[in-house]
């Protein structure tokens, strides 16, 4: 779904290629080229009232890719993923600086002229604690698409359909999807959460840990979809588990107090890290 | 054991207050009991039809409760039809739009203040406002509104207190997904609270149908012989022509004013009346006040029954 406004024409496209390198000094030729960029994030920082809890970080998310952010505990990881759909807007006292641009268009998310509103109808987001509406199934995930103008019965069922079976619910939920929403479980609320984000066919989801609050079965199955919703829309992933990170992703970055210390692909962040402190994070000797 | 003999205190400690409780309890209840039955023993000899159907006269037996019963529901249609959509309004627009600071914690502080002022303070500031400054007269309106002032405070707080406990993540998802903050209130806000909302709503209408003070302060009439004419009847014309001053109304004066004639009549209520009837000296009133009560408490405990039902139903669908 395209939304086009003039909001999005006044901000200059950019030349992507010109500029991808990962944290201060990460070698340009650990990426693999052909994946084109999605996002392009530049001296980026972010501040709530004085205190700056992302420091002037730079990296790449690479289209239809898994890209996870890992870190100890407060290291920014949450802080970071809610820029790139500017959730801190709802709150005073927060302040943007530097750039996150999406690609191919190539305006910056967090300028304050860009509408927070196109930027969440464009890149959708899955919580840590599954938050469904107190709504029935079927209009959870419905919500998104009527937020966008879809009225049509038939088209509203198709496309809830498609998303609850791209989000590997539909089996469990095809006969009762006028019931309420907070009726299923934990994991299933999560994957509700999920058909919700996708519905709207974004071009980014956005997953802040979105297994902790669940049972090794119910996140082997987010971890699943995951894996099968890449190659069709970029992921931004936050996680603690660094096995998660390992599983999942293409892309690893490791961020520690604010700053981005290392990013690669992800073999290589958990086999032959450039860095010191991330070898020290991997292998448990804090976080 | 020692520890055996601290249970046992405590133990002791737990049945004491428990049997402190329901003798306490069961004094409350007793006392409200007595007062409910010596109503009722009074009152039902009064309460027929006829009593509902009848204007006020001089002789108790034949007098009735028709114009204070019409009166109570018409100022609480005002009342409800201003009061609460300017309440929920301003308890959302509070919670939701203002930045939080010292600013919007003044403001909070003082509508708290509000909902304990005393009533009569309401009706000498609505004696002013509404019947000297707008020229409004002892009328349906000019109460409707007056008790309108009394319910808003009770009904921005409860409405905070409701938004207050939806939880953030309900926000966020919806703002995730691009809702505006108009659709967040709309789409989520409102519904989730409905139930919290008519709670606080019922309760504080319940509150304004028994008041007096600031209704007799306005100059509410006791012995009202008559009804407010129904809309667009011969009687809402008379009146029509009355305000226009003129035999020959235009057409908005025509269109309008018959449809509103109720809201600039004099009025009286329920409480009104009962007050009117206690003092009379003798007792030849007594069962009519009696009765009256009966009619009040009735609708009062309707309402309140309404109010749980809602709740019920809201809390059975969503649960925090
Ligand atoms: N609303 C806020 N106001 C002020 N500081 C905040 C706020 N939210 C987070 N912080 C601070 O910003 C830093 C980064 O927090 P953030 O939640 O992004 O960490 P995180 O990496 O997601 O941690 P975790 O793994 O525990 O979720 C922390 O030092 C935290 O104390
Ligand atoms: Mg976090």
């Amino acid at each position: 779904m395209v939304i086009g406004s003039p909001a999005l024409m006044h901000a200059q496209p950019r030349d992507a290629s010109a500029d991808h390198r990962h944290g201060p000094d990460a070698p340009d030729a650990a990426m693999p080229a052909q994946a084109s960029i999605k996002a392009q994030v530049k001296d980026f920082s972010f501040y709530y009232g004085q205190f700056q809890a992302v420091k002037n970080v730079s990296m790449t998310i690479r289209e239809h890719k898994v890209t996870a952010l890992i870190g100890p505990s407060g290291c920014g990881k949450t802080t970071l993923l809610r820029c790139f759909n500017r959730m801190h807007d709802l709150y005073p006292n927060t302040r943007y600086a530097g750039e996150i641009r999406l690609l191919p268009d190539g305006f910056n998310i967090v300028d304050r002229r860009v509408n927070p509103i196109e930027m969440r109808m464009r890149i959708s987001m899955v919580f840590q604690k599954p938050n469904p509406f107190p709504k029935s199934i079927f209009e959870n995930v419905a919500y998104g698409l009527r937020l966008r103008g879809v009225s049509s019965r038939s088209e509203l069922a198709g496309r809830v359909e498609h998303a609850l079976r791209g989000a590997a619910l539909w089996e469990e939920v095809k006969d009762r999807l006028k019931k309420p929403g907070f009726d299923l479980s934990g994991g299933q609320q999560q994957r509700l959460c999920i058909a919700r984000a996708l519905a709207v066919d974004p071009e980014m989801i956005l997953f802040d840990e979105p297994t902790s609050a669940l049972d090794p079965i119910a996140t082997a199955k987010i971890e699943e979809l995951v894996h099968e919703l890449k190659g069709r829309v970029t992921i931004l992933i936050v996680t603690h588990n660094m096995q998660q990170a390992a599983r999942v992703s293409d892309e690893t970055a490791f961020m520690y107090l604010g700053e981005l210390i290392e990013m690669d692909r992800t073999s290589k962040i958990f086999q032959n890290p450039s860095k010191q402190l991330t070898e020290q994070y991997i292998t448990g000797h804090f976080g | 054991m020692d520890i055996e003999r601290i249970i046992r205190r405590r133990r002791r400690n737990d049945v004491l207050f428990a049997l402190t409780g329901a003798t306490i309890t069961a004094a409350v209840l007793l006392v409200l009991g007595a007062l409910a039955f010596t109503l009722v023993r009074e009152g039902v000899s009064r309460l027929d039809l006829d009593f509902l159907r009848s204007y006020p006269s001089r002789r108790a037996e034949r007098a009735g409760l028709l114009p204070a019963w019409v009166g109570s529901l018409l100022v609480m249609l005002v009342t409800g039809l201003t009061g609460i959509p300017l309440g929920i309004a301003a308890g959302v627009y509070l919670e939701e739009y203002t930045r939080k600071g010292w600013f919007a914690s003044i403001i909070e502080l003082n509508i708290t203040n509000l909902a304990g002022v005393p009533s009569i303070v309401y009706g000498l500031m609505a004696l002013g406002l509404f019947v000297y400054r707008f020229h409004l007269g002892p009328s349906v309106i000019a109460a409707g509104l007056t008790l309108a002032l009394l319910v808003l405070p009770i009904v921005i707080v409860a409405t905070r207190e409701t938004l207050k406990s939806i939880p953030q993540n309900m926000r966020e998802a919806a703002y995730a997904l691009g809702a505006t903050r108009w659709q967040v209130v709309r789409h989520h806000l409102l519904p989730y609270s409905a139930g919290g909302i008519s709670t606080g709503v019922i309760i504080a209408m319940s509150r304004a149908i028994g008041e007096t003070a600031p209704l007799i302060a306005i100059g509410a009439v006791a012995f009202v012989a008559f009804l407010p004419p129904v809309p667009y009847s011969a009687d809402a014309f008379a009146v029509a022509r009355e305000w226009a001053g003129s035999e020959q109304l235009s057409v908005v004066e025509a269109a309008v004013y018959p449809g509103v004639a109720w809201l600039g009549t004099s009025f009286t209520v329920v409480p009104i009346q009962m007050f009117n009837w206690i003092s009379r000296p003798g007792d030849d009133f007594r069962a009519n006040v009696a009765a009256a009560g009966i009619v009040l408490i009735v609708a009062t405990i309707g309402l309140n029954a309404v109010a749980i039902l809602i709740r019920h139903r809201m809390r059975r669908r969503i649960k925090w």
